[in-house]
């Protein structure tokens, strides 16, 4: 077991524009390196472009977790994440509080933490300690060295391994044929995906944000949910579609929301969402093999979240089966993606009241394990969910619905929901806070139904 | 333009090809083939007006889109195809799942919904599929099945298995934003496609005269993208089958791309449910009785001594047959089985 090291939600530090017709500029010089604490307003880097140089400043307090792009680097453009600056208040690692025990491996090993149901596949007890990042590269490399039908295809996903360098490495290993870069064509794209897919190969599309994936919902829901069923079994569509969902930093109204329900909503669709390194590695690789459209809600926030993952090209996370990420005897916590990680420092919040919380991690958004979730509160008799999505219709809601039809004879209260303001994203700092749901409220929604 | 009632854009668009039957235009088709187009056509058109009689009678609901008139198209270009080339199309798609090889009593039980059908009655008319036959639907999304097509395209790149992709979409799907987005993705990739533009002259919503807006150029709709286009007469399957080896040799030559605007004329309303009127003004008998296709291929055929008349009418009494055996199964297939509504939603 690698010792859980807190880390807390990174910021991206942005590529700035050097001026409004000017939007590429060389990285000349990092004044700073990985690790070094800085303050807001301090000089972090140089940029130079052909008329400027300029310096480029913190904007929060934190401490630089990872240097995106090296010193001279030419043509960066704007906006592209240069650096991840921690920030924000959460703490927790990547796969579990530190409370777990420092003996407790929290991955699915089979070790300490409990397993949902059933059983998950023995890695060979090696474990590769890694971003979410690069957990989602290696799960593609390896489903790409392991069946020649597998590629790759999205906007920049080739040179630099895409907006959010989850495919690092991979047009070096596979080539252009395999890893293809295309014209801002969504809904194309998209589509031709799933052509492809139903002629037989196993597409892995690329959203730069599941945001843009909205110009391409009408190949998600009408033509990839559905043809195996208006085909009558005679032809499937065995693609992923992947990228981050979900808030992302200052990204404001139209970057930085969550399409979980959405996409949750419809038959022939697998969702999942997952929070660990471990989780998207062995999420993506089971999703690439999956016979059906799997969609893959990741979080920005979490792609540079680090934490052990097991080693073992078939070691693979059954889409369909939840994870008890904590386990507890008070009160059950059920969220899903970056919601898990404030679920689970929520919990070492209310354990230090004295509250023994436990949390679920769904993993999967569709179809949804109530079994494991049923299981937690015929213990607990009480539950909260947490998502930062909308609140009307949306996962907490359905977990809520089925839980009051399910388990109504075991619940002490009410269940209570905690999601995100039933707004647009604000682009203020202080607005986007108020919007999400933090470790606060979820301990003062735990606090309302135990009525302490 | 003007405020004659005659609509005056269809006809010197289709004036501007080889006059109807010009067999000049046919210079490789041979007696034998001839025939088969004849006979090929014939069952589209016998199958359609059976499913229009069935619809009438309430034996097929929702959604049914004849492709009567339009025959020679799909005639055409599967006789230009090779094994092994995918076939995918929009919601007027029996007359391609005909062609495509698949049986007619399963095509007419899927259009009555009943258990026998292709789809296991779960698809309807606009949601077929033939693995066999290398036909992927059957979609009933205005222009959706375009990206689709390039997606088959990719796949034949992708394995080098010299495979071209006919992907049909109509003249009102050709101003679909994702049409375009295709012809970029198409084009960057060189992707071994034709894009077959069945310019019927009717789109879905919209009368001739009506419009601010009528597609002239739908040959040229992919020349900004570096894609050619060519305009054919798509009334004459001669010319179709011409035009589309010739489609075919560019795309399968990893050059890239191509599209082909046929011209032609669908008799009906655009689907069941619709009145036709505009099918009614200029585009429908008179063209017909100019330039239907099986007339034209019936006429060659007895100028050239290839069958008699009385070998002609044996075959349409073999395709009545098959068609009429075709509806017979169709009404005695069951509906599905109750829990077919639950199977096939996902593996």
């Amino acid at each position: 077991m690698t010792e859980a090291e807190p880390i807390t939600m990174p910021t991206p530090i942005l590529m700035p524009a050097l001026s409004p017709d000017q939007q590429e500029g060389k990285l000349a010089r990092w004044l700073v390196r990985a690790g070094d604490r800085v303050r807001a307003g301090d000089v972090i880097a140089e940029i130079e472009a052909d008329r400027s140089t300029m310096e480029i400043e913190a904007t929060d307090d934190g401490t630089l977790v990872e240097i995106l792009v090296p010193a001279g680097t030419l043509n960066v453009r704007a906006s592209t994440p240069i650096a991840l600056l921690n920030g924000v208040a959460v703490r927790v690692d990547g796969t579990g509080p530190e409370t777990a025990g420092a003996d407790a491996d929290p991955v699915e090993t089979g070790a300490a933490v409990p397993l949902a149901v059933g059983d998950e596949p023995a890695s060979d007890g090696a474990f590769d300690h890694i971003t979410l990042r690069e957990a989602l590269r290696d799960a593609m490399a390896e489903e790409m060295r392991r069946d020649a039908g597998v590629f790759l295809i999205g906007e920049q996903v080739g040179e630099g391994g895409g907006a959010h360098k989850a495919g690092q490495g991979l047009i070096e290993e596979f080539g252009a044929g395999r890893v293809l870069d295309t014209p801002i064509a969504t809904q194309g794209f998209a589509g031709l995906a799933i052509g492809a897919a139903m002629a037989g190969l196993r597409p892995v599309v690329e959203f730069m944000s599941w945001s843009f994936a909205s110009q391409a919902v009408d190949q998600i829901v009408n033509s990839a949910a559905k043809t195996r069923y208006r085909s009558g079994g005679e032809m499937s569509v065995p693609v992923v579609f992947r990228g981050p969902d979900g808030a992302s930093s200052r990204a404001a109204a139209q970057h930085s929301q969550c399409f979980a329900a959405w996409y949750a909503h419809v038959p022939g669709l697998k969702v999942v969402a997952p929070s660990t390194p471990a989780d998207a590695k062995g999420l993506l690789k089971a999703a690439i093999r999956d016979p059906d459209p799997v969609l893959v809600l990741e979080s920005e926030a979490l792609y540079a979240a680090t934490g052990p993952v097991p080693r073992g090209e078939d070691v693979l996370v059954e889409i369909g089966r939840a994870r008890i990420a904590r386990p507890g005897r008070d009160v059950t916590i059920v969220g899903y993606g970056r919601a898990v990680t404030t679920a689970l420092a929520a919990a070492e919040l209310l354990a230090a009241e004295g509250i023994d919380a436990e949390v679920i991690d769904l993993r999967t958004l569709r179809p949804l394990d109530m079994a494991t979730v049923v299981y937690s509160v015929e213990r607990t008799n009480r539950i909260v969910t947490v998502e930062e999505a909308w609140p009307v219709c949306s996962i907490g809601s359905e977990v809520c619905a089925r839980v009051a039809i399910e388990a109504f004879d075991h619940l002490d209260a009410p269940p209570a929901k905690v999601a995100g303001a039933d707004v647009p994203m604000p682009y203020a700092a202080n607005l986007e806070r108020l919007a999400l749901p933090d470790a606060a409220a979820v301990t003062a929604a735990v606090k309302a139904v135990l009525d302490v | 333009m003007s405020d004659t009632p005659a609509p005056p854009i269809v006809e010197p668009a289709f004036d501007a090809v080889s006059a109807p039957g010009d067999l000049s235009q046919v210079p490789d088709f041979s007696h034998e083939e001839e025939i088969d187009a004849y006979r090929r056509m014939l069952l589209i058109r016998r199958f359609e007006e059976k499913a229009g009689q069935l619809y009438g009678m309430g034996d097929i609901g929702g959604y049914c889109h004849l492709y009567i008139g339009q025959e020679a198209v799909v005639v055409g270009l599967r006789m230009a195809a090779r094994d092994g080339d995918q076939t995918i199309t929009a919601y007027r798609d029996h007359g391609h799942m005909l062609s495509c090889g698949a049986c007619p009593r399963e095509v007419m039980a899927e259009l009555a919904g009943r258990s026998g059908g292709v789809s296991k009655g779960k698809g309807g008319s606009m949601h077929m599929f033939s693995a066999a036959g290398r036909f992927f639907g059957g979609h009933g999304i205005v222009g959706a099945s375009v990206p689709l097509g390039a997606g088959l395209a990719f796949a034949n790149r992708y394995r080098g298995d010299g495979g071209v992709c006919w992907c049909f979409l109509g003249d009102g799907a050709a101003s679909q934003g994702q049409v375009f987005e295709t012809f970029a993705l198409a084009r960057s990739l060189s992707l071994p496609m034709v894009f077959v533009i069945e310019n019927n002259s009717a789109e879905a919503a919209m009368e001739p005269g009506d419009a601010p807006v009528r597609p002239t150029d739908l040959a040229g709709r992919g020349a900004p993208f570096g894609i050619p286009g060519e305009r054919v007469d798509g009334m004459d399957v001669g010319a179709v089958r011409a035009a589309g080896r010739r489609a075919a040799l560019v795309a399968r030559s990893g050059a890239g791309p191509v599209v082909l605007e046929m011209l032609t004329c669908r008799y009906r309303g655009h689907s069941m449910a619709d009145p036709a009127r505009y099918a009614s003004r200029g585009n429908g008998p008179d063209r017909r009785t100019r330039s239907d296709p099986i007339e034209q291929v019936a006429a060659r055929i007895l100028a050239s001594a290839a069958a008699s008349g009385d070998e002609l009418k044996a075959i349409d009494r073999e395709v009545r047959a098959v068609v009429a055996d075709a509806a017979e199964s169709a009404r005695q297939s069951p509906e599905p089985d109750a829990r077919e509504l639950t199977t096939d939603v996902v593996a």
